[in-house]
């Protein structure tokens, strides 16, 4: 005979305890389900993307109609149960009584109400279902809201979140010294405010609440202890939750905090059963979801008549709080017999912090970066002896094993969505479906997904995708490593630090698995590039990652002396500015040589004049010539229209707008142009790498020329009509050099790895064009000065530490 | 023992190198990015580059000329080059860095 039993609540815990029943027995019951809520089990948990609108109501449903329909289930929603008769073994509900063999009660939680005078205004709300969003989602309406969140636990921060990305001003009020002290040290708890004051939401730390101020009987503002008064249309209490246990003490259940069951999930009354957030269970309650879904399993057992007993386990939270990854397990308090190991990237915003009471972890926090939270999890529950990996344990389970480490870890360890192929836009996850799809080498990976199939740097990623997906089945082309600091290619380099946004060496040497602590002088210079030209903001310029002639600004000679190149516009310059280096000349006794690049060059400078020679060259308006960088070097010009009687444009003046628009730029090698007023060519444009000829139409823009150890002609990149877009077209050109390049490869080089014609094929979009400009101008914010005059003010660096010949003969 | 006092540590950049003059030539004195302090020829044998230019990595410098590497701590060519450079006693002192200048005073008189 089919018994009867009657579910109270129809929450997570207990939607997912009749999914096992229902999977082992459909039969086996006829089941009546109540719930006060006019609606039957969603996902709880995804009520914060509801609220910031990533998600609907109808995506987050659990169990539709439908479901119900299917399985036989009597829907009593939006009915609250009044009593119930262990007598007679009914449940009286506001719309009749109904007949249970077998009772669940998963009446949940409540959320806890801060008594504070005012509490009952309208306007005073938890975050709880469906009805507390709808309330702060229609806030976000309304221009010029403004919210208080009581409580800076993760549902308060989720509510302050969401409200936060509909526009509402929201202040977070929490009583505690950092955020999610329960889940986070206060390092973590650092991170997570400055990330939430970021996105707007005001914090308040230490903050107690003391009387929340109505009009009307609703909600106008919050006052705190010290004064302070917070207006505001709406206030959420976030500060915990209390199991609802009412109906169960009613209805004379054994309970405490919550309502007592065994390890089979039976009440004090075995024919009632208890599960989720109601239940108090050793001592214990419970808010998070995945103990809940074991209590769901066992009592399914037990309704089935099957032994199971619920262990409450060792619990590790891996959140996600408006976008910031946060783990924590285990206990994580100082104490005196406990050691922290403890990794910091201010520039990325990770942290992660290790408690170790003697060779074991005891505890882990990570902010940002919580890849390897279930790995220090398994070893917290295990007990593992750590002695032998502590060196290098903060890095995770890559970096065990010492030289050995994995090459590949770095792009395993990709999510799905991280873009791997910049051209086409193609994710990680997209290639591995492919790969799983069939597709078993580069170029059917390349023919399903587009990915490494335009400019192709990506392709030695693909290939790590490929060798991670397929394990032994993929034969991995050998590829030129950066140097012997790495495994990765510059081009894998390059890509990495973009997508797994590498803001800082450290963050590259560690999480790129490099074998040295800081690299080599020939990776760290290529580095550094790489770093300040995709992070220009982010990023400082480390001068003891450069080679000595760009460290020092000018051009170290085989004597140890060094030559000065002060920059001339175009190559026009005028008596002062020759009187002044005639003067330098003098003073410092320096050789004079004039250069190919149209400028003049003050040999055999001493390194400890250099600072003073540079303070007169500024002194008479000029500038560093970058005759030492791998950046703009010289724009080459001939007269042009100015003079000439072929001239057809002011070549010259176009050359010094090209100059001032691209001076003081980091690029992967030397770039030189030339611009010339007619196609005579006299500035020698066309064997530049970048090379602009005029004619009476406009301008010819031809690029990836070169002459030096090899000789090319350029190639024609474009003609256009008017300055602008030259000065638009080389820009972008050298964005694009910038931005794709390996270091030192000039860009004749770069233009044959990737072809010509993808880069007209990128160029020629306007769109990508105005783009690479603004990040060119964003970079030149920083980069676009006068290196000379900055080091003028650090002249001591160039004397000796100290001269001890002075000292007087013993 | 002959140390002088030749300056503080924050007078050198990290990963970096200051020049002492003395009367037995240039010496370089490297601070690693651990903060570690190491005395040596700046001349390297090779070609005569300054060793103080070069890039400091690890606890090693390559020089500015044609990439020889040195270790610091023993003065040796890595790699396939052969050579040495002298390295000096160094030691730091609440900030402040003290050279044994013993062998290089006895250079001098030699």
């Amino acid at each position: 005979m089919t018994e009867k039993l009657v579910v109270i609540g129809a929450g997570m815990a207990s939607g997912r305890m009749l999914e096992h029943l229902f999977d082992a027995n459909p039969d086996a019951y006829d089941v009546t389900l109540f719930n006060a809520e006019p609606r039957g089990n969603y996902n709880r948990l995804m009520l914060s993307p509801v609220l910031s609108g990533d998600k609907t109501y109808d995506e987050i449903v659990t169990h539709g109609d439908d479901w119900y329909a299917a399985n036989g289930v009597t829907c009593r929603f939006g009915e609250r149960v009044l009593r119930i008769d262990r007598e007679r073994k009914v449940v009286v509900g506001e719309k009749g009584e109904v007949a249970y063999d077998k009772l669940v009660f998963g009446t949940g939680s409540n959320p806890f109400i801060i008594p504070l005078p005012g509490h009952d205004l309208d306007g005073v709300i938890p975050y709880r279902d469906l009805e507390d969003t709808e309330a702060m989602m229609q806030l976000g309406d309304k221009p010029g809201a403004k919210a208080v969140v009581i409580g800076g636990g993760l549902l308060g921060l989720e509510a302050a979140a969401g409200m936060a990305a509909r526009g509402v001003d929201v202040t977070v009020v929490h009583i505690m010294g950092h955020l999610m002290e329960r889940q986070l040290d206060e390092a973590a708890g650092y991170l997570l405010r400055k990330s939430l004051t970021d996105k707007g939401i005001t914090v308040l730390c230490q903050a107690n609440s003391k009387e929340i101020v109505g009009k009307n009987g609703r909600v106008k503002a919050l006052m705190l202890d010290d004064g302070t008064e917070l207006p505001c249309d709406l206030l959420v209490m976030a500060v915990g939750i209390r199991p609802n246990i009412a109906l169960a003490q009613d209805t004379g259940l054994a309970t405490g905090k919550g309502i007592h069951v065994d390890d089979q999930m039976v009440t004090s009354d075995p024919s009632i059963f208890a599960l989720g957030e109601c239940v108090e269970h050793n001592g214990a309650i419970f808010g998070l979801v995945a103990p809940l879904y074991d209590q769901a399993k066992v009592l399914a057992k037990t309704l089935m008549g099957e032994p199971a007993t619920f262990v409450n386990k060792e619990v590790s939270t891996k959140l996600k709080v408006t976008g910031c990854d946060l783990f924590s397990a285990g206990d994580f308090a100082e104490a005196a017999n406990r050691e922290d190991i403890v990794f910091r990237d201010p520039a990325r915003g990770v942290y992660k912090r290790l408690v170790l009471e003697g060779n074991r972890i005891v505890g882990a926090v990570m902010y940002g970066d919580t890849g390897d939270g279930a790995w220090f999890y398994n070893h917290i529950k295990d007990g593992t002896d750590v002695a032998e990996m502590r060196d290098t344990l903060i890095f995770g389970p890559a970096f065990q094993g010492g030289a050995t480490a994995d090459p590949l870890a770095a792009v395993a360890a990709l999510p799905d969505d991280a873009e791997i192929c910049g051209c086409n836009g193609v994710c990680k996850g997209t290639i591995v479906q492919a790969i799983e799809g069939g597709a078993g080498d580069l170029a059917a990976v390349r023919a399903t997904t587009k990915a490494s199939n335009s400019c192709g740097t990506c392709t030695g990623l693909v290939e790590q995708v490929l060798a991670a997906t397929l394990g032994d089945d993929f034969q991995m082309p050998t590829a030129q490593p950066i140097c012997g600091c790495s495994d990765h290619t510059h081009e894998d380099v390059r890509r990495l630090i973009k997508s797994q946004e590498l803001k800082s060496q450290p963050a590259v040497w560690q999480e790129l698995g490099w074998k040295t602590v800081n690299g080599c002088h020939v990776c760290r210079p290529a580095v550094n590039f790489y770093l300040l030209a995709d992070w220009p903001l982010d990023y400082m310029d480390d001068p003891q990652s450069r080679f000595v002639n760009e460290r020092n600004h000018a051009n170290i000679q085989k004597d140890g002396t060094y030559s000065v190149m002060p920059r001339m516009w175009g190559g026009m310059t005028d008596a002062n500015e020759l009187r002044a280096i005639a003067d330098a000349a003098d003073k410092y006794g320096a050789v004079v040589k004039v250069t190919g690049g149209q400028r003049i060059d003050l040999l055999g400078v001493k390194k400890e004049d250099l600072p003073a020679i540079w303070r007169d060259l500024n002194a008479a308006g000029m500038v560093s010539g970058h005759a030492y960088s791998k950046g703009l070097r010289t724009v080459k010009t001939c007269v042009g229209s100015e003079w000439c009687r072929f001239g057809t444009q002011d070549s010259t003046g176009l050359g010094i707008k090209l100059e001032k628009l691209l001076w003081g730029s980091w690029t992967p090698h030397k770039v030189k142009l030339g611009v010339s007023g007619c196609p005579r060519n006299c500035a020698e444009a066309t064997c530049k790498d970048v090379g602009v000829v005029c004619v009476d139409s406009g301008y010819q823009i031809s690029v990836a020329g070169a002459a030096g150890m090899e000789v090319k002609e350029t190639e024609a990149l474009v003609a256009v009509k008017t300055e602008d877009e030259v000065l638009e077209w080389v820009t972008a050109f050298i964005q694009l050099y910038r931005e794709r390049a390996k270091y030192l490869d000039r860009p004749y080089r770069w233009v044959a790895k990737v072809g010509l014609d993808w880069v007209k094929d990128t160029l020629a979009d306007a769109g990508t064009r105005a783009d690479l400009v603004e990040r060119f101008e964003i970079s030149q914010s920083v980069y676009r000065t006068d290196p000379w005059a900055a080091e003028v003010a650090k002249s001591e660096r160039y004397a000796p530490l100290a001269n001890l010949m002075l000292e007087a003969a013993e | 023992m002959n140390w002088i006092d030749i300056g503080h540590i924050d007078d050198i950049p990290e990963r970096g190198a200051r020049l002492v003059k003395t009367h037995a030539g240039c010496v370089a004195v490297f601070r690693t990015a651990s903060d570690e302090v190491f005395a040596a020829s700046d001349r390297c044998p090779h070609k005569g580059g300054p060793l103080s230019e070069g890039i400091v990595h690890g606890n090693k410098v390559t020089c500015p000329l044609h990439n020889w590497v040195f270790s610091l701590e023993t003065g040796e060519a890595q790699g396939a080059d052969e050579g040495v450079i002298a390295t000096y006693p160094i030691r730091v002192d609440g900030g402040r860095l003290f050279l044994d200048i013993t062998e290089l005073a006895a250079r001098s008189a030699a």
